[in-house]
């Protein structure tokens, strides 16, 4: 019996895992995909907003200026790539000046430090590659950009050193409630009983919900894709930069960079049927090029190396749903956690454990609790370190993926870390292997060899990413002898 | 008449060949054209490459070809007979593979040294 | 503490440019020749490209890739060439290259010249943005050539491909004799950019159709490619509506462009051509870099090996004299080659009329496929000289030949290469 089991382990998850960590419980996380992060947290902006944009007084609106503020010391311990920029908010007319003047209000209202309206000379000034026809833009210098999933990846590993359980491919399939009011939780892996259960079921939530008989939760599911470009777009500017939301209150196209120095453009934003719908669709791809060009003349679309897509977890509800649920004690949903989901992930985590004091559950801090963690990044390593870590370890001295500098070295620490990786886009989420120009295409079979080698399987067994993503079929001429 | 892309060599020449007169070419660019444009519409032929597995070398794959050309009709059963065999390390180029393919004299052999 | 080298010429890539430059560079007085090369072996991509069809002018022979490649290798180990393998270049900054490899670790390595000749890389589903679901049998065509060729591995059964470039119409022939099937073959242009011969021997042989006019509009699969919509394009290569065919596959292979592979040439400050994506370089295959020189795809993308091999001999004949050289600051009159109606890129970008000794050669490439043309050079308006040729393709990468003497009468600085045609597209 487990005092809490956590279904899903997006950043949401991951976040409440790693807060529950400090405390002396038995937690278990219960995660559909074959991988953590695998859904809304690995395609979204990256971005942790100033919080100017969430309507006054909600639940969001506190937790993302909580949450950034969280995230800071969080991306230090452990070892998250995040870095500090300005968001910029443009207006080119009379209705956008009056729209960027309440994202102001909002901004002052809901705490955002630093937030202030500026003329369009002082904005080009601050950032040159804006769109000069611009009339005053809404600054805030308080955001951030984070690398979204080693965010989620980095709390979840530190959970599991804190003696937190992972559980991949579990997806819960039926909650039944019993006498003594724990829950017996059936997954694709097991039955799991715990005290306590918390939704963090991202676009799944209202699914979840609905197997304790929650009917008061609709997924509207609403997909946005992304352009990723170049490195050498990447510092065409040095901020986050949106254009004004549109009557609908839609926050439109964005660009900004990145932490890997790449620069995405999007989303856009249509109905899908669920959660994995994930494709992306032209025309609307083509337009994000129109509406970031609005924004940022100088983008040059030629350099485009990627496109992903991501369905947003809203339900119906329009704030943050963070609570026990009135029709089943014990099970918390933290459901419709859309954006500024990523920015008040931490936020919501300390949320959920209050909700499980006021449930009863005696929330005891651990002794000793690991809350630092390091990743070697052989690309940033100085020369004399590069030097000793190869001395050490020779494998550090071969480099796999070109692009991007990744050694052989990171690729099986990677492997061998908790919560092991074992497809190929799961290192290359875990050692950006893969991520550069020519996307895995030098790196891939080579990481596949790597991966097929420390795991001690078949390289006919290793995914590309999701269960079924299987990459060969067969040995060549039917060799079934070599057929493993 | 029927119009046929010459393979010999990466020029491609449009070779004009006339079934009906003794197989007579024209429009090559070489004497090597004109015999590939006759023998492509008698008794097509092509040089094979593949690969065979191979034991302690750095990779489980040498590549191999046929040291002739093999009628087309018998391309498969060429194939076909490389799927049992298992090299040991070391090979060099020109060792034989499996000898006397679609018994025309022609080899399999090895194209890279391994 | 790094491991400093120095060496008179290093080479960046051990495949067949990398290896033809340094033989060269050692034939031409370099005493002590590098080539730094990143696989466990030499001889780059030609390792995984088992078909022949490679050494016709060069040899006057009908090798395989791996064929080609030994006859470089065994004559690299003969000279005297040194090669560092498992070794990867992480910076150049002047003639001084950082590496690393697992046995020494960091090395800082000076050279009295440098050789650039890092080949290329294909071009991705994400650069050319199809649109659909994420499965996994997406592969380039190179990528799965490895997989099968090297490791042994078939990379899926129901085939589509697209993009007839010579690379996608190998791998049609490949799969097929693998057992797959290859269901067709997709391009957007209304004609191939691969050799006759390919089409031929890859396509027709296996009765496996090529879509002209058309592309790959959407991938479908859950997990695993599913299957693929295909449209015709119109001349703008946009997709026609109502023209859709859904093929049921699982695999897609991407032969849609090779792009050179510059990354370090970048870093290093050394000037990139738009139009080749590779460095600028005068008549003798010298960046604008003084002592840094540039070869085989990395440069421009070439359609034959025989063509890199020479154009790498002569960068590496040109590294060697410099670095024996002492003078190494002159200057020179430089004519800037530009390409003119029809005419896509040049290679040289830049001629030393100092530096030619008994003519030039400048290769190009055609911006469509012509039954006939002449080619002319143009000092301003005046005709320098000209050559007529036959049959010009985007594919088939041209050479003219200048006499040094003509190079002579140039009064600017500056000539055109053109394209004038008798009669426009081929149908």
């Amino acid at each position: 019996m487990y005092d809490v089991i956590i279904i899903g382990c997006g950043v949401v998850g991951a976040a409440t895992a790693y807060e529950l960590s400090k405390y002396d419980l038995s937690v278990c996380v219960c995660e559909r995909s074959n991988d953590v992060a695998n859904g809304a947290t690995k395609a979204n902006s990256a971005i942790l907003h100033a919080g100017f944009d969430c309507p006054i007084g909600s639940l969001e609106a506190r937790l993302n200026v909580e949450g950034v503020k969280l995230a800071k010391e969080i991306c230090e311990k452990l070892d998250v790539e995040r870095r500090e920029i300005p968001t910029f908010v443009l207006a080119f007319d009379d209705r956008e000046m009056g729209e960027i003047k309440s994202l102001y209000e909002r901004g002052l209202a809901n705490g955002v430090p630093g937030v202030r309206i500026i003329e369009a000379e002082e904005a080009l000034r601050l950032e040159p590659g804006l769109n000069p026809n611009l009339k005053a833009a809404l600054y805030a210098p308080s955001s951030a950009i984070v690398n979204p999933w080693e965010y989620a990846i980095a709390m979840a590993e530190t959970a599991v050193r804190n003696g937190t359980e992972v559980k991949l491919c579990s997806a819960v399939t039926a909650i039944e409630k019993m006498m003594d009011g724990a829950f017996k939780v059936a997954t694709e892996t097991g039955i799991f009983e715990a005290k306590y259960v918390i939704n963090a079921a991202g676009a799944f939530s209202a699914d979840v919900y609905a197997l304790v008989g929650g009917n008061d939760l609709r997924q509207t599911n609403f997909c946005g894709q992304y352009y990723v470009l170049d490195k050498s777009q990447g510092n065409i500017i040095n901020s986050v930069v949106f254009p004004c939301p549109d009557e609908h209150g839609f926050k439109g196209v964005l660009i900004s960079p990145t932490v890997h120095g790449n620069l995405i453009v999007g989303p856009d934003s249509y109905e899908v049927e669920n959660g994995d719908c994930v494709a992306t669709v032209s025309p609307m791809l083509e337009e994000l090029k129109n509406q970031g060009h609005r924004s940022v003349p100088g983008i040059d679309f030629s350099q485009i190396i990627h496109e992903y897509a991501g369905v947003r977890p809203n339900t119906q509800i329009p704030d943050f749903i963070i609570e026990e649920s009135k029709l089943c004690p014990h099970f918390i949903n933290l459901a419709g956690i859309k954006s500024p989901g990523l920015s008040s992930a931490p936020a919501i985590a300390v949320e959920a454990a209050d909700i499980l004091r006021n449930c009863g559950l005696v929330l005891k801090r651990k002794k000793e609790f690991i809350d630092s963690r390091r990743r070697i990044k052989f690309r940033e390593l100085s020369s004399d370190q590069k030097q000793n870590i190869i001395t050490k370890n020779p494998l550090y001295g071969r480099v796999i993926c070109r692009c991007e500098t990744v050694t052989e070295g990171e690729i099986v620490e990677a492997i061998h870390r908790p919560i092991s990786p074992r497809t190929i886009d799961a290192i290359k989420r875990r050692c950006n292997a893969g991520m550069g120009r020519c996307q895995g295409g030098f790196c891939g079979p080579r990481v596949h060899e790597i991966l097929a080698r420390e795991l001690n399987v078949s390289p006919k067994n290793i995914l590309m990413d999701e269960q079924g993503s299987f990459l060969l079929t067969s040995p060549i001429k039917e060799a079934d002898d070599l057929d493993t | 008449m029927t119009d046929l892309i010459c393979i010999v060599c990466p020029k491609g020449c449009h070779l004009q060949v006339d079934e009906e007169n003794e197989y007579r070419v024209t429009n090559f660019g070489c004497t090597r054209g004109e015999a590939y444009g006759k023998k492509e519409l008698t008794d097509p032929t092509r040089v094979l490459t593949s690969v065979v597995y191979i034991r302690g070398a750095a990779h489980p794959c040498c590549p191999v070809k046929t040291s002739g050309a093999v009628p087309k009709p018998q391309i498969r059963e060429a194939m076909a007979m490389l799927k049992s065999v298992r090299l040991d390390a070391p090979v060099r180029i020109g060792d034989v593979v499996v000898s006397d393919v679609c018994s025309k004299g022609i080899d399999w052999v090895v194209t890279k040294d391994m | 503490m790094t491991l400093t080298l120095e060496y008179d010429i290093v080479v960046v890539g051990g495949g067949p440019a990398g290896l033809a430059a340094a033989c060269a560079a050692k034939e031409n007085g370099a005493k002590r020749v590098l080539i730094l090369e990143r696989d466990s072996e030499a001889g780059g991509i030609l390792n995984q490209c088992i078909h022949n069809g490679f050494g016709l002018h060069y040899f006057k022979e009908e090798l395989t890739g791996p064929e080609y490649a030994s006859r470089f290798i065994k004559k690299a180990h003969q000279l005297g060439v040194e090669i560092k393998l498992d070794t990867m270049v992480l910076s150049i900054e002047g003639k001084t290259i950082c590496a690393v490899n697992a046995t020494e670790g960091l090395m800082e390595i000076r050279a009295g010249a440098v050789v650039l000749a890092m080949g290329c890389r294909e071009r991705t589903r994400g650069a050319i943005a199809i649109p659909g679901d994420r499965p996994a049998g997406i592969f380039t065509a190179g990528t799965a050539q490895r997989y099968i060729n090297v490791e042994g591995w078939m990379v899926g059964k129901r085939v589509v491909i697209l993009g007839s470039g010579d690379i996608g119409l190998i791998m049609a022939r490949r799969m097929t004799l693998e057992g797959a099937k290859v269901l067709a073959c997709i391009e957007l242009c209304p004609y191939s950019n691969g050799l006759n011969r390919n089409i031929v021997q890859c396509l027709n042989d296996y009765n496996i159709p090529l879509f002209l006019s058309h592309t790959i509009t959407r991938i479908i699969g859950k997990h695993r490619v599913e299957q693929v919509i295909i449209s015709e394009v119109g001349t703008d290569k946009k997709p026609i509506p109502g023209t859709e065919i859904a093929i049921d596959c699982d695999t897609v292979l991407l032969s849609v462009g090779l792009i050179p592979e510059n990354e370090l040439t970048r870093a290093a400050g050394i000037p990139i051509d738009s139009r080749t994506n590779g460095a600028l370089v005068y008549e003798n295959m010298e960046t604008e870099v003084p002592g840094v020189f540039s070869c085989g795809n990395v440069v421009h993308v070439h359609d034959l090996v025989d063509f890199v091999t020479a154009e790498s001999q002569r960068a590496g004949k040109a590294a060697a004299e410099y670095a024996k050289s002492t003078e190494k600051v002159e200057s020179f009159r430089i004519l800037s080659i530009k390409n003119g109606r029809k005419v896509n890129y040049t290679v040289p970008q830049m001629i030393r009329r100092e530096k030619v000794d008994k003519t030039v050669d400048v290769f190009f490439r055609v911006n469509n496929v012509y039954s006939g043309g002449t080619i002319r050079v143009l000092d301003g308006i005046t005709e320098l000289c000209h050559f007529n040729r036959e049959h010009l393709a985007p594919g088939e990468m041209e050479k003219i030949t200048i006499p040094a003497v003509l190079l002579d009468k140039v009064s600017g600085d500056e000539l055109t290469v053109e394209l004038a045609v008798r009669e426009e597209m081929k149908q």
